[in-house]
């Protein structure tokens, strides 16, 4: 009984991560700009990897395996935030202007409106 | 002094969490993190910026309200997503935080970019510019909340 009631945690915390990580997908290809798209690839990295990681850890029991993962879930959750935040810098020093509905662009107010912010929604 | 055993023990702690107990492993780990510590106290990068055991204890009740943000913000850019009408409004937002010390505002950084829906792009001082997925995400409390609880956290430690 205890068994199947772990089971089912673990099931529903497994999907409800790939939940997350299928939504920040979709994120990736519906949303606009290269800006907006990290927002939806930050889904996967905290809530996606965070449930799963959880959902193992309900089904290995409590044993040294489960301070192993949760090592794992520390690692993501204190780095992927300095890579998406390299990524961000990269791209606006790169030139690249983030998408806004109206065109204009907020953070380099010097340049030249026309064609800011050049992908459109889809 | 006391801060350089604090990082030993953490990486032997580390070590013994990875590692299969078999004397071999153990003097290997033993002779490891000695090296490891010596180099960084020679390099003289054990402080309490590299290793704020001073926040420990502060941190034991931000971290859990900053994973009950993280959840919650999930669920909103996952909506915003899943709508049938791709509702986004992005912009970059400039504002100051009220944290005093670089580890301060590093938090803060970090916990910006880690709650998806904001992410820091830069900081100058304690200028903050943020990139927000909708424009609500930034102007709304949430963020004075993080950024005063970063400031507690902080000032706890004094």
């Amino acid at each position: 009984m205890m068994d199947q009631l772990l089971s089912v945690l673990t099931w529903a915390l497994l999907l409800a991560g790939s939940f997350f990580f299928l939504t920040g997908a979709l994120g990736m290809v519906r949303l606009p700009d290269v800006f907006t798209r990290m927002h939806a690839a930050g889904m996967g990295d905290t809530m996606g990897a965070g449930l799963i990681l959880l959902g193992l850890c309900v089904q290995g029991g409590v044993s040294v395996v489960t301070v192993r993962l949760v090592l794992v879930l520390a690692f993501v959750w204190f780095t992927s935030p300095i890579a998406t935040h390299a990524l961000a810098k990269a791209a606006l020093s790169g030139g690249t202007r983030p998408y806004t509905l109206t065109g204009t662009d907020a953070a380099r107010g010097d340049e030249s409106h026309e064609g800011g912010g050049a992908t459109s929604a889809p | 002094m006391n801060r350089v055993a604090v990082l030993w023990g953490i990486l032997f702690g580390v070590w013994l969490l990875l590692a299969h107990f078999s004397t071999l492993f153990l003097v290997f780990g033993v002779v490891t993190c000695s090296v490891a510590v010596y180099v960084c106290a020679r390099m003289g990068i054990v402080d309490r910026e590299s290793l704020p055991v001073h926040l420990l204890w502060g941190s034991l009740g931000y971290i859990p309200w900053l994973v009950w943000e993280v959840l919650r913000s999930n669920v909103r850019v996952a909506r915003i997503i899943l709508a049938p009408r791709l509702r986004v409004d992005p912009s970059i937002v400039h504002f100051r935080a009220s944290q005093r010390t670089d580890l301060g505002r590093f938090i803060y950084a970090n916990s910006i970019t880690l709650t998806p829906g904001t992410v820091t792009t830069g900081i100058v001082g304690d200028d903050f510019e943020v990139h927000a997925i909708v424009q609500e995400e930034i102007d709304g409390t949430e963020e004075n909340t993080m950024n005063r609880r970063v400031a507690v956290l902080e000032g706890e430690a004094g």
